[in-house]
């Protein structure tokens, strides 16, 4: 059997077995404006030409820089041994294991994803797996509209904004509404989510709420009253989506402790490496009520005909090509490679190293926030925070770029992040991990005192 | 095989009319076509059903299938002993089987349901 693309006589039979002229006019409901083109390559090039072109442009990377981004992403390290064991040739296949009996490997390796997320979430059930931490949140949204046959969600303004958009976006598709929860502007709970506002607009009898979706911790690196949200919620008939961590589950409440009936998150953390807009790994994790609505694949433990352990997928029926345009679940790929990446990171890692990971973030940023202080640059909120806080500094975003000249790059302008939120108008977003180390937060807050007193870059150094 | 004491649509539901009630569930055909049935998923009490529209889903270990309502009402009861025992479905879906109770909004949407011997001539046509 030939794989090579059709000839042009295979072609010609079957546009005149469907009775089309040209395959261009199989495209004419699409406006010629937004028709590909031709892809405007240049010419081939000598391989070593190419490497020297590619090296120059790589080169443009600035990893240089000490490094005080999260916002969503963050700097881990990661034992060989997981990149070692993702090298192996058994792993690289994209599609499904719908055979069990030659696939009791990559069966086995899901299983064991679920089963640690479970453990970490504290929830029944984990699917395996999602794009990303948005696709992930949205697709829990949407999961509390189908089991509550309501439609209307409520997002936290402190949720990512990208999982905001990606929410929006999927909700918009499915005709439901996604509703933002403001933040309190000022006082002690200032950056967190406004719970009084929450129960106002949990309280029009004529919009009923599906979900009620709150990060802990909170874009902004605050700490929510989760389990009052999960009161709120439940109080009437909502469900509550926790967007998660991963790494903080180790010293943080997990979401089945406070009553959260989702958990979805970004699986970053888990050994996968910073790449500019992924692959990455989104997670989903629910109570075993919500067990039909789930999407994703989800693999369980059963015994073959000889009475041996084995592996299968299981509520299959959830799936679209059962379920057809009812589906709870519409992943066909799935990132089983990232996943087993997590699954290899947390097995290596162990619960105790992962809770030395999170406290040891957190007693850097500690020392962090205690070194941009001193500095100038007080913290702008009272609230309790993990890892990551924001900073008061005047002028942020230019302050950012200049920091930038010094070598440090210094979290995110919070004006840029949430530029509709007054309140955060002047701050840097900043994060800590296990892998900040002491010189890097001198070297910041050096860099900070020197760009507060207004002292110039010397020699426009990078 | 088919009761005669029941109404049926061609979806495969019975429907058991108590007074101003009436109960519902699907056909011995219906479960014998599904195969073994894992999971019933059914509306909340106080729901209100339209007739041919769906009210719930059954699952089968080789199928899902939408469950159509006889007819329009209120319900007032389901049988929440499925989410235990789903198979009661395939053992004895005309007793233990049964989904769910409604309050009959309109009585004479009963007219146009088949009766045993029409249903059990729509079987027989396969």
């Amino acid at each position: 059997m030939p794989y090579g693309p059709h000839a042009a006589d295979d072609r010609a039979r079957m546009l005149e077995t469907i009775g089309v002229a040209s395959v261009d006019e199989l495209f004419e409901d699409i406006p010629v404006a937004l028709r590909a083109g031709p892809l405007a390559l240049d010419d081939p090039e000598p391989e070593l030409l190419l490497s020297a072109r590619l090296v120059g442009l790589a080169s443009r990377n600035r990893v240089d820089l000490a490094s005080f981004l999260g916002a969503g992403a963050y700097r881990h390290w990661t034992p060989a041994v997981v990149d070692q064991m993702l090298l192996r040739g058994e792993w690289y296949t994209a599609y499904t294991p719908y055979q069990p009996e030659v696939s009791q490997g990559t069966l086995q390796s899901i299983y064991e994803y679920q089963s640690m997320l479970a453990e970490l979430t504290g929830l029944d059930v984990v699917s395996a797996s999602h794009y990303d931490g948005g696709a992930a949140t949205a697709e829990a949204a949407l999961m509390t509209c189908r089991a509550t046959h309501r439609e209307r969600i409520l997002v936290s303004r402190a949720v990512h904004p990208h999982y905001r958009q990606t929410l929006e976006t999927y909700a918009e598709g499915a005709g439901l509404v996604a509703d933002e929860i403001p933040l309190v502007a000022d006082g002690p709970l200032a950056g967190t989510t406004d719970l009084e506002a929450l129960a106002r607009l949990l309280a029009d009898p004529a919009r009923p709420v599906a979900g009620v979706v709150v990060a802990q911790p909170n874009v902004l690196g605050l700490l929510e009253d989760m389990p009052e949200v999960g009161r709120l919620a439940h109080g009437v008939g909502a469900l509550f989506v926790s967007v998660i961590e991963p790494v903080s589950l180790a010293v943080l409440a997990p979401p089945g402790q406070y009553g959260a009936d989702i958990a979805a998150g970004e699986g970053q953390p888990l050994g996968i490496p910073l790449q500019y807009g992924g692959p990455y790994l989104g997670i989903v994790s629910c109570t075993d009520a919500l067990v039909r609505q789930i999407p994703g694949r989800l693999v369980g433990q059963t015994t073959d005909i000889e009475g041996r352990r084995a592996f299968v997928m299981t509520m299959r029926a959830r799936e679209q090509d059962i379920r057809r345009e009812k589906a709870a679940s519409n992943i066909c790929t799935n990132q089983a490679l990232l996943a087993l990446a997590a699954s290899i990171y947390l097995a290596t890692i162990g619960p105790h190293g992962l809770r030395d990971v999170a406290a040891g973030g957190a007693s850097r940023a500690s020392e962090l926030e205690t070194a941009l202080a001193a500095a100038g640059a007080p913290r702008l909120h009272a609230g309790a925070y993990l890892n990551e806080f924001v900073v008061r500094v005047p002028d942020a975003m230019g302050v950012h770029a200049r920091l930038l000249q010094r070598g440090v790059l210094a979290g995110i302008p919070t004006a840029d992040l949430l530029p509709d939120e007054p309140s955060l108008a002047d701050g840097l977003l900043v994060c800590a991990t296990e892998v900040t180390t002491a010189a890097e937060i001198e070297q910041f807050a050096t860099a900070l005192r020197a760009e507060l007193a207004g002292v110039a870059v010397a020699g426009g150094a990078r | 095989m088919v009761p005669g004491d029941l109404r049926y649509t061609k979806d495969h539901e019975w429907i058991r009319v108590e007074g101003d009630e009436a109960v519902i569930g699907i056909t011995q055909y219906a479960a014998d076509q599904l195969g073994d049935i894992v999971f019933v998923e059914l509306p909340d009490a106080g729901r209100a059903l339209e007739q041919a529209a769906t009210f719930g889903v059954v699952e089968s270990v080789k199928a899902v299938s939408d469950l159509y309502a006889p007819v329009s009402g209120e319900v007032t009861g389901t049988n929440d002993a499925l989410g235990g025992t789903p198979e009661a479905v395939n053992t004895d879906p005309y007793g233990e089987g049964w989904m769910v109770r409604v309050r009959l909004a309109d009585a004479s949407q009963l007219g146009a349901l088949l009766d045993a011997a029409a249903y059990e001539q729509l079987i027989a046509e396969g």
